[in-house]
């Protein structure tokens, strides 16, 4: 008796629930505008964030999903997703598999080592050379003169340095060696430039930006790289890189911004191949970068110029879409400082507006831009 | 007189089988009506069980299928090779993958999991079976429980932000001044390495091990109890002699906690300081198996052989707890039907 009101009580909830669940997702399918995204997993928060905002006031309903860079690039290049998001611009291989793409930079990110020396704070000086060598363990000791003769005035025990790094795989370590290789021709003949290394054993790796902060507390000694939206609202100790114009410049929201100010001169038109921005931006032979943070690269929105190659775009989703975008890189950039990301300097805003009016739908503008 | 009797008494027998063979065929298709559901319930269950199969055959036809990139490029290298190199510095040159650090790093942290997770599990099911108070019993018996329904994710967070600092800074220290003879503790010592993630597992196959030695030693006779008890045997005499009885059964229990240690992925990723490394000290940083799968696989895209040799390690992985967990049920098996034939007599 018991089972069968047991069981019955278990039948209805169960047809409760599917036809509850099937008439919540007819009803909510027809009604708003859904568009889908996925990618990176860096600009996810902020991205995130957008789209809550965005639905507020619109009711479009915007799915972001972080699953990497690669993924994100590999299920834009197939159409599956609405936009693609990637921290390092498609390579050249990737453009061509997807003509048509647009590249649209969102936000700025930058790496910044961190370390955990007995009373040493934030502020110690490096070069791209000296963080090669220590990287690679050839530097060994924090006392090294290659250390202390761009740190005067500062005392470095004489201990020996614990390198940790991050052991998934990820574009923050990509971004971190593309410097490395750069400023260091035997880094770049060891290592090399990916989002894998073959670290030297010995080191440590953590997982996540996390995983490299608490291996880094918690070894005295240690050094290591995080993104630095992490590395600012953690309460650890970060040091100063040498930029191109012999500069060391703190990493900060103003300095990265610098940073993309500066290459926004050089920056190709959206619709062209983006592979010589590379993986940060090298301002070796850029003017007016005086003051800009050497470890910065930005993050980028994925579309295509023309969105009818995207199965089920109807006018519609187009024009949201188009109108996310814009106001993601105007008003949408407010929400940045405040999540810790950097906002675009007015020059790649400009450079994005001349790139989100080339998209089109069924060869029409989608927006009437004012 | 004799036989009329003994004639009598079988024409009562007779009708007596009779009656009782109406009554079964009547009991059987009073059943058959009631339960005409039966046989199609029976063939229900039976395809849902078959689906085990199924689900098993694809995952091994799967990760075969997607290793198989990985398994004729690198052949044997890829188990006995030590460099793992996906993206080589020189670009035109291949990838390279090697997985023998990841064997080693599980096996390493796999055993220092036995020893010293495997007296704790045994304490913990003698005390219960043989020692404990009935009450007490509950509640240890339920927080071991626990200990077992906690996510790896928790182990591996408490793992970094207690156990680390706790060990690094209070255990590690002494321990290297008392065996630093031995290369196993030289070097510098490092919170995250291969002995915390040994440590770790420990902790997460005691609930294993403990609960099935806790059933095993249930499991022996009471007879065995009493007959060594008449004997005039202490209390750590009868534990001795249950242990020895339920040793086979006590072994499968400890492959199921190494097949726990072997494929424990969050915890130990997060607490062993996923290095590629063939240590020899127990204070340096490792990998195993598992880790650099959960570690890489994410944004493993490109080149094609680097997500066939992710795959290729899950199969090593999957092969080894195959192998583990067979032979626990071989061993808890054989042990359990030894029981069962003595308790018959």
């Amino acid at each position: 008796m018991n089972y069968k009101i047991v069981a019955i009580a278990e039948a209805v909830i169960l047809i409760a629930v599917t036809v509850g669940f099937a008439v919540y997702s007819m009803y909510s399918t027809d009604q708003p505008i859904r568009l889908s995204g996925a990618g990176a997993t860096f600009p996810a928060p902020l991205i995130q964030k957008w789209s809550a905002e965005f639905k507020d006031m619109t009711g479009v309903q915007i799915n972001y999903e972080g699953i990497g860079s690669g993924g994100g690039v590999k299920q834009f290049t197939e159409k599956t997703v609405d936009f693609g998001a990637s921290d390092p611009p498609m390579k050249d291989s990737e453009f061509s598999a997807a003509p048509g793409t647009l590249h649209v930079p969102i936000t700025i990110g930058g790496v910044v080592p961190i370390y955990n020396i007995q009373g040493i704070s934030k502020g110690l000086n490096f070069s791209g050379q000296v963080l090669a060598d220590i990287f690679r363990l050839n530097i060994t000791k924090w006392s090294d003169p290659r250390i202390t003769t761009i740190n005067p005035g500062v005392t470095l025990p004489d201990a020996a340095i614990i390198v940790c790094h991050r052991s998934d795989s990820s574009g923050t370590t990509k971004v971190f060696t593309s410097f490395l290789s750069d400023e260091s021709a035997t880094w770049k003949a060891m290592y090399g430039a990916a989002n894998v290394i073959n670290w030297p054993s010995q080191t440590i790796g953590g997982k996540g930006n996390p995983g490299v902060a608490a291996a880094v507390q918690q070894n005295p000694n240690s050094i290591g790289y995080v993104e630095l939206s992490y590395a600012l609202e953690s309460n650890i100790s970060y040091g100063k890189v040498q930029n191109a114009a012999g500069n060391f410049v703190e990493p900060t929201l103003e300095t990265l911004s610098a940073a993309a100010s500066a290459v926004s001169l050089i920056l190709p038109p959206g619709d062209a191949s983006w592979a010589s921005v590379g993986s940060y931006f090298n301002l070796h032979n850029v003017e007016g970068a005086d003051n800009a943070y050497p470890i910065a690269s930005f993050s980028y929105i994925l579309v295509y110029k023309e969105l009818n190659v995207r199965p089920g775009m109807t006018l519609e989703k187009a024009k949201a879409l188009t109108w996310f975008l814009w106001w993601a890189i105007h008003d949408g950039q407010h929400y940045a400082s405040r999540l810790s990301y950097v906002s675009l300097p007015q020059a790649v805003v400009t450079h994005n507006e001349a790139t989100l009016r080339m998209i089109t739908f069924n060869g029409q503008q989608v927006n009437d831009w004012t | 007189m004799v036989n009329k009797s003994t004639i009598g008494h079988r024409e009562k027998t007779m009708s007596q089988h009779k009656k009782s063979q109406n009554f079964l065929s009547k009991l059987k298709t009073n059943l058959k009506k009631r339960f005409s559901g039966d046989s199609v319930f029976r063939t229900i269950v039976a395809l849902i069980a078959c689906n085990i199969f199924i689900i098993l055959g694809l995952i091994i036809f799967k990760i075969t299928q997607g290793s198989w990139l990985s398994i004729q490029t690198y052949g044997i290298n890829f188990i006995w090779g030590t460099t793992w190199q996906p993206f080589p510095s020189n670009t035109n040159t291949p990838p390279i993958f090697g997985a023998l650090p990841l064997i080693w790093g599980t096996l390493i942290t796999s055993a220092i999991a036995l020893l010293l997770g495997v007296p704790i599990s045994l304490g913990i099911a003698l005390a219960l079976s043989e020692f404990a108070p009935k009450n007490f019993n509950y509640v240890i018996s339920f927080f071991v429980e626990l200990l077992a329904a906690i996510p790896s994710v928790i182990y591996g967070l408490w793992g970094i932000f207690v156990l680390i600092p706790f060990l690094q800074n209070n255990v590690y220290p002494h321990l290297q001044a008392a065996l630093g003879f031995l290369p196993l503790f030289q070097g510098t010592i490092r919170g995250s390495s291969v002995l915390t993630g040994g440590i770790v597992l420990a902790i997460m196959i005691i609930p294993t091990v403990s609960a099935i030695s806790r059933d095993v030693f249930a499991a022996v006779p009471n007879s065995q109890r009493e007959a060594i008890i008449a004997l005039g045997a202490t209390r750590w005499e009868k534990a001795r002699i249950v242990m020895r009885y339920g040793r086979s059964g006590v072994v499968g229990a400890i492959m199921l906690g190494l097949g726990r240690a072997v494929g424990e992925t969050m915890a130990i990723t997060m607490v062993i300081g996923n290095s590629f490394n063939m240590f020899t000290s127990l204070f340096e940083p490792g990998s195993t198996l598992a880790s650099i799968v959960a570690n890489e696989f994410t944004e493993a895209s490109s080149p094609p052989v680097y997500i066939s040799a992710l795959m290729e390690v899950g199969l090593i992985l999957f092969a080894l707890a195959i192998v583990i967990n067979a032979s626990a049920r071989l061993i808890i098996w054989r042990s359990t039907r030894k029981i069962k034939e003595v308790e018959m007599f």
